[in-house]
């Protein structure tokens, strides 16, 4: 197929006007004694939504826009579709288009789903004569031929969402573009969507595709772009696009995590000085029955031994808190004592975002018989693999004497997330393995690979 | 501005068909259904002329009788240019997730609401015929030809207005409140409940008189009553002059509503 260019985006940028409400009332009045009103419409403040954004989208090819929410896909989105214009550069398309932005746009509520087929068809730029031909394989596409002679307003999200979707790809453009429509709609109409698009990819049509689904990317694209904030960050090959703006959605969610963690621990840490003994612990995290008190992040204790810091840190060392299944991780707890202690108990819980505990441990249940704990140093717990279902995790540290009188317990103020390829559920991982007898078969086997795959499409 | 505008007649098909659409889609699961837009004009009708009959005495003459017929004649170009204005000025809002969501062309949408209103307008002209026919067929004549005409006008300065207020309201959402009243106050200053002609031969140098004259709709409807209640030639030289405001108010109009269709996808 000859490389011609379908899309072409060339140094767009484009600013949305924000104008106070106040300036506007000047402009009203102004607008009309001195009949500037155009001039006077003028931004009072200006959000770049895009900047300076080159792209150009070969005939015949599949593209993948990716990004955090606001990081301005769905502007691009719009300027292809012709529906709103850039403030600076151009976008040049070749071909006829149909975007698939907001499906069921123009739905009339009260009027039945055949006459909205044809207001939309016809809004979608088709004839009456084209809409007659392809109405059947609209409806049957939609699967809604018992209900296309009800009214609109009496069908479900997902049928008002499979009609808009099913008019909109039948309009049969060169030019698909497609917004995070499949992120509604079951699992079977999502599979006969990605078919659909399937079909279009062989017939040589293009299709711009955002999405939030990665795996959607990875399979479907011939190329990708990652957009942040207005720019395009990264261009080329899906697969390592993908991985880019991955690695970085976990930086982003590691500095939120370290941010939130500063923010719990400071605000803990207040009044623990002389709040010695507000709150007595009733028993140690290692007992995980009878909590009936809500999971609330706090600290407390007498501090006859302090906790200082609570590090999570990967294989290698590094401190972080986001991890996969299965990735080792120690939590590093840095302690200190300005008086010798002889009865004494390190102990850990681990919570769910629920605050449903899913283990719960201490150097007491294990055998440990303190001797003495004076001056200051770490107590590390090591897990070579880390069993978890994803989901963020919320610690409890504590060091306390052995009938539970804490020292030092901090509740809920340290947090790190897990992500997991799998959708398995429930509190933990447990280690396992399938096997079969009989006349099992399965097309592709599946199983635990060690790849690194934060399941992001179930996030936002 | 003119390439803009014959995009206008190139959307045909979409105006139509959305002009069918708001008219099915209005008295949907009511049950007389279509056979409001005969009703609604009707009742309406009979309730201005229990009021100017027997409750209140406006400013008629001889010249307006029957005074329910005539009061029919003007009502009927009222109603289309007010609803038409009060919709129009709110279709861009309305319509907002056509204009963000698809690419659609903003003026098929103002356009709707003058044509879906005309429409009914329309419907209602055969009722009226056969009253006028039945209660005063002495004045039918010739001049009923002109009515096109009157009609054409009143199109195009309510198309301009439309474009003008729709585009304004995008802006500014006070303008469909204020409209409101400013429609009420208009429909008294225009010649429906009370004849111009009466008026301006009882009081010709009235303040009432001088302004009303400024008023275009005054000589819209006073067409109205010329071609389709008096049976009488137009007024030229004022409708001449409504006709050239007319044009100019739709050029404006569109104008203005060109200038700002690009801010209208941001604002709605």
């Amino acid at each position: 197929m000859a490389a011609e260019t379908a899309i072409r985006v060339a140094g767009v940028t484009k600013r949305y006007r924000r104008v106070a409400q106040s300036h506007k009332f000047l402009t009203l009045k102004s607008a009309f004694v001195g009949g500037n009103l155009f001039k006077l419409l003028n931004p009072a403040e200006v959000f770049t939504a895009l900047d300076g954004i080159d792209l150009e989208i070969e005939r015949g090819e599949t593209f993948g826009l990716i990004g955090a929410n606001g990081a301005g896909k769905s502007t691009l989105m719009k300027l292809v579709a012709g529906t709103t214009k850039p403030t600076e550069g151009d976008v040049v398309i070749d071909g006829k288009i149909s975007a698939l932005i907001e499906l069921g746009a123009g739905f009339h509520p009260e009027i039945s789903g055949r006459e909205n087929v044809y207001i939309n068809g016809i809004m979608l730029g088709l004839s009456r004569a084209e809409i007659e031909a392809r109405f059947d394989d609209i409806v049957a596409f939609a699967e809604l031929e018992e209900f296309i002679d009800a009214p609109v307003k009496n069908y479900s999200s997902g049928m008002y969402m499979r009609l808009g979707f099913s008019v909109a790809i039948h309009v049969d453009p060169d030019i698909l573009v497609i917004d995070e429509v499949l992120a509604v709609g079951d699992e079977a109409f999502v599979h006969k969507c990605l078919d659909k698009i399937g079909e279009f990819k062989r017939r040589g049509k293009t299709i711009l595709l955002v999405t939030h689904g990665m795996e959607t990317v990875r399979r479907l694209c011939d190329r990708a772009a990652w957009i942040d904030r207005g720019k395009v960050k990264a261009l080329g090959d899906p697969i390592r696009v993908v991985d880019r703006y991955l690695n970085w959605v976990g930086e982003q969610e590691e500095s939120e995590l370290t941010r939130v963690e500063k923010q719990r621990v400071a605000s803990a840490g207040e009044g623990a000085g002389d709040g010695a003994d507000v709150e007595i612990a009733p028993e140690p995290p290692a007992s995980p029955e009878g909590e009936e008190a809500p999971y609330e992040p706090g600290r407390w204790g007498n501090q006859a031994a302090r906790i200082e810091g609570v590090r999570f840190l990967d294989e290698e060392g590094h401190a972080g808190h986001v991890f996969a299944t299965g990735d080792a991780m120690t939590i590093e707890i840095s302690w200190s004592v300005a008086d010798e202690v002889k009865d004494f108990v390190f102990g850990i819980g681990l919570f769910n975002a629920n605050g449903v505990s899913c283990y719960g441990t201490n150097t007491d249940v294990e055998r440990f018989k303190g001797k003495s704990l004076a001056g200051e140093g770490n107590a590390c717990i090591r897990m070579p693999s880390l069993d978890l279902v994803g989901g963020t995790y919320y610690l409890d540290v504590a060091v306390h004497s052995r009938d539970g009188r804490p020292y030092d317990y901090h509740r809920g103020l340290y947090s790190f997330r897990v992500h997991s390829r799998y959708g398995d559920v429930g509190v933990a991982r447990l280690g396992h393995s399938w096997d079969f007898t009989g006349g099992v078969q399965w097309k592709q086997l599946g199983g635990i690979s060690s790849e690194r795959d934060p399941d992001l499409d179930r996030s936002d | 501005m003119w390439h803009s505008l014959s995009r206008l007649l190139q959307h045909r098909l979409l105006i139509r068909t959305l002009v069918v659409r708001e008219l099915t889609a209005r008295y949907r699961g009511s049950m007389l259904g279509f056979l409001w837009t005969f009703i609604h004009p009707l009742m309406l009708l009979g309730v201005y002329t229990f009021v100017f009959t027997y409750v209140i005495d406006p400013f008629r003459g001889d010249g307006a009788s029957p005074y329910a017929l005539f009061l029919f004649c003007g009502l009927l170009p009222w109603t289309w240019f007010s609803s038409a204005l009060a919709e129009g000025a709110n279709s861009l809002l309305m319509g907002g997730n056509l204009i963000k969501k698809i690419i659609f062309p903003a003026e098929v949408l103002p356009t709707v609401s003058v044509i879906h209103n005309g429409v009914n307008f329309v419907l209602g002209l055969p009722i009226y015929f056969a009253f006028w026919f039945w209660f005063k067929p002495e004045s039918v004549s010739i001049h009923l030809l002109w009515l096109p005409l009157v009609i054409a006008v009143q199109v195009l300065f309510t198309l301009g207005l439309a474009f003008f207020l729709a585009a304004l309201t995008v802006h500014y959402r006070d303008v469909k409140d204020l409209l409101a009243n400013i429609l009420t106050l208009w429909f008294f200053g225009s010649p429906v409940i009370y004849s111009y002609t009466y008026l301006k031969s009882e009081k010709p140098d009235g303040l009432g008189t001088k302004l009303l004259e400024l008023n275009p709709m005054t000589h819209i409807i006073e067409a109205y009553h010329t071609s389709m209640f008096t049976g009488e030639m137009l007024h030229w030289r004022r409708f001449g002059v409504t006709a050239i405001v007319a044009v100019l108010t739709f050029i404006v109009g569109y104008y203005f509503f060109d200038r700002l269709r690009d801010s209208f996808v941001e604002e709605v």
